[in-house]
């Protein structure tokens, strides 16, 4: 298979805001860190390296293919590429944004072998559902569009229970359920972390796209969390 | 601003991509308005609680090939 390792060799620089306080003007060569552990440290480097974005890449995998062995192996080939590739890799965009490039690479093109297997129903699931419309329920304002039910103030629950595992896996799940186009900008910005800039260059849509499905994303989410909160 | 206007512009307020009007009236509206308080309080929540969904376990036997196909990198 042929993998575009160049894939973002033409992205523009990420947007940084104009200093409001003009001085000297000073080249700052950006550290990445991952990239340093990957090229001069050790097992222990990259063995932190790959359980820190282990995570974000599972998500980010499963939401393309249908299940986790399926997931693992594509991360398992994302990181084998990146091995034989690093050496052309050029630091044009972060280490990171690269390789969740090529993870994205490697999970659509599994996917496209994945539909020639499985039934057509089950992977549309996966694909529709962007949503439109508003994302509270129109019946929680009254006529002046002011809340008439508004949402309970979660400041009373305590953290314990905000932070315990079986409201993490609640979320997990809700992110899970979330359609497909919401879910993968959820998953990049804020499950992995990326900034709006990054996640409209890997997945080649628009700013408005990217916040059109991250607002619809979490609204979801935080549905989800009043239900199990209540 | 309504709560029901305001609600759909948080993530553009969070992600500071109101324009300076638009940010100006949101805030106003917030100042007064306990529901888009709690409701802006939430979103921030859910957003803190997917950043913890992150963590997972490398499973062992893929640790152990990545682990190999390193080594072999490295001694190359």
């Amino acid at each position: 298979m042929t993998m575009s390792v160049s894939l973002f060799s033409s992205l523009p620089p990420l947007s940084q805001g104009r200093s409001p306080y003009p001085g000297p003007r000073v080249v700052r060569e950006p550290i990445d860190r991952d990239l340093d552990a990957l090229r001069s440290g050790g097992e222990a480097a990259f063995e932190a390296l790959i359980g820190r974005y282990h995570g974000p890449m599972m998500r980010l995998a499963m939401t393309y293919l249908r299940d986790r062995g399926a997931a693992e192996d594509a991360v398992q080939e994302t990181w084998l590429t990146c091995l034989k590739t690093i050496e052309r890799f050029e630091g044009r965009s972060s280490f990171k944004t690269w390789i969740f490039g090529i993870l994205l690479n490697v999970a659509r093109a599994r996917r496209r072998k994945e539909s020639r297997i499985l039934p057509f129903t089950a992977l549309l699931r996966r694909v529709t559902g962007e949503g439109r419309g508003p994302t509270v329920d129109p019946h929680r304002f009254g006529g002046d569009g002011l809340w008439s039910d508004p949402p309970d103030n979660w400041s009373n629950i305590p953290e314990s229970r905000l932070l315990d595992r079986e409201t993490i896996d609640h979320v997990r799940a809700a992110i899970e359920e979330l359609p497909a186009k919401q879910r993968e900008v959820v998953i990049l910005r804020d499950v992995a972390g990326f900034d709006a800039g990054e996640v409209c260059a890997l997945l080649a849509i628009s700013a408005a796209n990217q916040r059109v499905r991250l607002h619809r994303g979490r609204a979801a989410v935080r549905k989800m969390l009043e239900e199990y909160l209540k | 601003m309504t709560c029901k206007e305001v609600v759909e512009l948080m993530t553009d307020y969070l992600d500071g991509m109101l324009s300076t009007r638009d940010r100006a009236r949101f805030e106003e509206h917030m100042t007064g308005c306990d529901g888009c308080k709690a409701y802006l309080s939430e979103l921030r929540t859910a957003r803190m609680l997917m950043g913890r969904v992150a963590s997972e376990p490398v499973p062992e036997p893929l640790k152990a090939e990545l682990m190999s196909a390193f080594r072999n990198w490295k001694s190359s």
